[in-house]
């Protein structure tokens, strides 16, 4: 363990002088020749017997894996201080991931992990870096952790629209082997390639964004930096000839409660996921155990963080069979609210107004402009409160891109649509900050 | 005195005959060497995601048809959450929410004329490993071969009111499920278990007592028994207040012919049940629907009746060959190919059974095709294989199916191949006749002589030197004119 560790293992064998873009692996994305620790002390030095089908798909493509990629523990706190590696900050001393400070600091192009609960869409907004959440089901999960099924995906983040796309268009693609994987024609919506092909054609999931919806209410529980930072993002899309608006005030509502159900179904998930790392066939196990009880008790005592034992007992409260009903059944219902709310306002506008094209709700990806180790140490539990940003894509299973501080949520298969918004959204902040 | 009456209901597990597991690709076989049939997903390690085997949907919903069941149309897979060192993973893969099949019932056979027993519900599952346990080296170890493997719970309610009903209704099952190929449903091999929830009351009463759980009875004796048993104290505590019964789970000890408490309903885990995220809902269209209807077998009895009246066998025959699912269908696959129903019949309930029985194995297990049998039995009528030879042929067929290449189609062309059919060559015949005669011709005068049996070792000398492949009547008629000719 050291102070700022970026990668907690380096690809051994080294890179080839013909690669094209090099890639760090989040540590929930298992690797047979390099550890995975999930960012927890329960697997540290864990070596899975196969690799994920995001890693074979990288180097399918002729990019090279540089190394697995410090996390928080199980890839869901708020910017990776809960990792047994230890948190990361960048040059001022604020807080950030080890992703983003690879993308910031080193030659890496390009980060791919597991995106829980939206971790790195924070460090990338914070950072000013690019980050994809994809539409569910088009980049297959297999061989990466399992936490929050329903609602994580793979993810990357880069420091241009433009290499974000490049592993993307490597990633997409139908996988038998992961239940959730959407057919390969749908996958293939999210690569360039298929994209312009439904362009040509005329699709509406293939239009440029014409339309942005500002969920306003959400919007102003962030700071006020991160306010003007939205406007001045506004501003940018208006010049370009994007239409504004806000959207529906119950939508608002809606998108408020996201966190909430976000938070108990990712809890509830999260519980019984990690009830196999019981200390009995692999990974920490605590010493001198008399019985069987005291063994599983005793592992994950001393093996899991703080937050991780709140999360999991969040969990198990939520699905007690007293609380099922009002808690996690209505946790399933308010993501159905939440999802037809956000389909509702995406839908319908793609021929309307003067600039015809799609629409996607504008949302900040964070509440401040930066955060201390101090924030974090003040309220451990922070992330299940400012969750409240990324919650909405997360339950719904949209795609999201962050670009230029702010955060587009689009409707499904619009990811390229959304990063080329997002790289006009990128360009303008850096040219503001020029100015 | 106060008249009792047990209601019984019960939980039976049983393992279905897929070929592969539950929600990963390794083999269904749980009696090979342990931990050969694992694989990371069925071991419980991260990054695996389940992917639900279809067949076991199919083999789901023919048991619910088979058991008069309504089939839900949408049914999803639930996790349910406990630790113990069979279950790698932690949880259980089972169905909660919606299970495949609802609303069911069986007719069983009782003193008092047809019984239905319904059926609650029919839910798909994964069973869990199995823990060996060292009692000299107190050590336990844990066989991964069973994880995953594909079960059905097939869950009654509690219609049942005596062992003898119990036993009708288990054995209603396993004809059931053998006959539509859903399960081997053997209790001796594990791949039919019970679990038996009893309760005590007085006659007459429609209130439920309290009711105790005797969890994974493996043969319908310890049932019976632990019946008797659990009966017994119930009435015993009712009465004479020797204990108090609470509602729990118990265990059966055979060997002692006891039951013991294992956890009472305080102390049994709540299992936090929710929708599994990573298997989709299995949604069962109108055409997989009539699929799965159109595939369901005849039933036993409405065979029996058919081969009696429209096949014309005796009831005999037709009670031996409704036994098994396998004898039906290679009976049925003899006709076809043209077999008397009668040699058809001889064949499978002598022959094929006998063969069985020399090898080990059950009437299920019948691995010879009606259409081979059929080819057997005409080469035996046509005389170009002798019936010794026949039954040398049956065992080779045996034999062939248990390797790679299986039975061939032509059985002919197999008999010839091995050497086994009559010798078609009349000139050798009549050599070899010729050779017998001449060399013993003071048995061929006595037969002259009018002694009708020395012809019997005339007869053997011949059948000796042709190695038994002739066709025995025409060797018959053959010897006869040689010998009044000379
Ligand atoms: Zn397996």
């Amino acid at each position: 363990m050291s102070e700022n560790t970026l990668f907690i293992a380096e690809n051994p064998n080294g890179k080839p002088a013909d690669a094209s873009l090099v890639v760090g692996l989040g540590d929930l994305v298992l690797t047979p020749d390099m550890p995975t620790s999930a960012g927890s002390k329960m697997l540290a030095g864990f070596k899975s017997l196969f690799p994920a089908r995001v890693a074979e798909r990288l180097q399918a493509a002729g990019h090279h894996i540089a190394g697995k990629v410090n996390i928080g523990e199980f890839g869901f706190d708020f910017l990776g201080e809960t990792s047994w590696f230890g948190p990361v900050t960048n040059g001022s001393g604020s807080l950030t991931t080890a992703a983003a400070q690879l993308l910031a600091a080193t030659s890496v192009d390009a980060v791919v992990g597991l995106d829980v609960n939206g971790t790195e869409a924070r460090a990338a907004a914070l950072a000013g870096q690019v980050h994809v959440k994809p539409t569910y089901g088009c980049v297959s999960r297999f061989g990466t952790v399992a936490i929050a099924c329903s609602g994580e995906t793979v993810d990357i983040t880069a420091r241009s629209a433009e290499t974000a796309q490049r592993i993307l268009d490597a990633l997409a693609g139908h996988d038998d082997a992961d239940g959730t994987s959407l057919p390969e024609s749908e996958c293939a919506r999210v690569t360039s390639d298929g994209f312009d092909q439904a362009a040509t054609a005329g699709e509406v999931f293939a239009a440029p964004v014409a339309h942005v919806k500002v969920a306003r209410g959400l919007a102003d529980t962030a700071d006020d930096d991160t306010k003007r930072l939205l406007d001045a993002a506004l501003d940018a899309l208006r010049a370009e000839g994007v239409a504004v608006s806000d959207t529906a005030p119950a939508t608002d509502e809606l998108l408020k409660v996201a966190s909430t159900a976000w938070n108990i179904l990712m809890c509830a998930e999260l519980c019984n996921n990690v009830n196999r790392f019981e200390g009995m066939k692999y990974g920490y196990q605590a010493e001198k155990c008399q019985s069987i009880d005291e063994l599983y008790t005793r592992s994950r005592t001393e093996a899991f963080g703080a937050l991780t034992k709140t999360a999991i007992l969040y969990g198990s409260e939520v699905l007690a069979a007293d609380n099922y009903d009002r808690c996690y059944d209505k946790a399933l219902r308010i993501r159905r609210l939440v999802s037809d709310a956000i389909a509702n306002e995406l839908a319908g506008s793609a021929t309307s107004g003067e600039a015809a094209g799609q629409t996607a709700i504008i949302l900040p990806a964070c509440a401040k402009r930066s955060y201390s180790c101090d924030d974090v140490e003040a309220n451990p539990y922070l992330v299940f409160d400012e969750n409240r940003f990324t919650a909405p894509a997360a339950i719904s299973g949209l795609p999201a891109v962050v670009a230029g501080g702010v955060q587009v949520i689009g409707a499904p298969f619009s990811d390229v649509a959304l990063l080329r918004l997002g790289d006009v959204l990128a360009s303008a902040v850096s040219a503001g900050k020029e100015a | 005195m106060t008249a009792y009456e047990t209601v019984i209901g019960l939980e039976v597990h049983v393992e279905l005959a897929t070929k592969s597991k539950i929600f990963c690709s390794c083999e269904n076989g749980s009696d090979a060497e342990p931990n050969t049939h694992v694989c990371p997903a069925c071991c419980g390690m991260p990054g695996m995601l389940p992917v639900a085997n279809r067949q076991v949907v199919n083999l789901g919903m023919t048991a619910g048809m088979m058991l008069n069941c309504d089939i839900n149309r949408t049914t999803t897979f639930d996790k349910k959450s406990y630790y113990y060192p069979d279950l790698p993973a932690s949880y259980q893969t089972t169905q909660w929410f919606a299970p495949v099949a609802v609303n069911g019932c069986v007719t069983i056979d009782t003193p008092n004329g047809p019984k239905d027993i319904r059926i609650k519900q029919i839910h798909m599952e994964e069973d869990a490993g199995k823990l060996v346990h060292d009692n000299l080296t107190f050590t336990t170890l844990v066989d991964f071969n069973r994880t995953s493997v594909p079960l059905i719970e097939i869950v009654s309610q509690p219609d049942l009111r005596n062992a003898d009903e119990v036993e009708a209704y288990l054995e209603r099952l396993r004809t059931l499920l053998r006959f539509a190929k859903v399960s081997s449903a053997r209790m001796e091999k594990g791949t039919m278990r019970a679990d038996v929830n009893l309760s005590v009351r007085p006659a007459g009463s429609d209130e439920l007592g309290v009711r105790t759980e005797m969890k994974n009875m493996a043969s319908i004796a310890a049932i019976r028994r632990a019946i008797e048993y659990e009966t017994a104290r119930h009435i015993d505590a009712i009465e004479n207040g020797t204990e108090e019964l609470v509602q729990e789970t118990r265990g059966w000890n055979d060997d002692a012919g006891q039951s013991f408490s294992m956890r009472t309903k305080e102390t049994a885990g709540d299992y936090r049940y929710f929708p599994d995220p990573n298997i989709m809902p299995v949604v069962i269209d109108d055409e997989w629907y009539d699929r799965i209807r159109a595939s369901l077998p005849e039933l036993p009895e409405a065979k029996r009746e058919r081969y009696m009246t429209e096949v014309g066998l005796s009831d005999y025959d037709a009670d031996m060959l409704v036994q098994s699912r396998a004898f039906c269908d290679c009976f049925e696959g003899a006709v076809e190919a043209g077999a008397a129903p009668k040699d058809a019949a001889n064949w499978i309930i002598t022959n094929c059974a006998g063969v069985l029985n020399k090898r080990g194995m059950t009437s299920d297990e019948l691995p010879v095709p009606g259409n081979a049998l059929g080819q057997l039995i005409a080469l035996v009528n046509d005389g170009k294989l002798s019936s010794a030879n026949g039954k040398r042929l049956l065992e080779t067929l045996f034999d062939l199916s248990e390797t790679e290449e299986g039975i061939p189609d032509d059985v002919a062309a197999l008999a010839d191949a091995e050497g086994l059919l009559n010798s078609s060559d009349t000139g050798a015949l009549e050599a070899v006749v010729a050779a017998v005669i001449a060399a013993d011709p003071e048995t061929a005068q006595a037969y002259r002589d009018g002694r009708e049996k020395a012809l019997n070792p005339l007869f053997g000398a011949c059948m000796k030197e042709l190695k038994g492949k002739c066709d025995t009547q025409v060797l018959r008629e053959l010897l006869i004119s040689e010998l009044m000719k000379s």
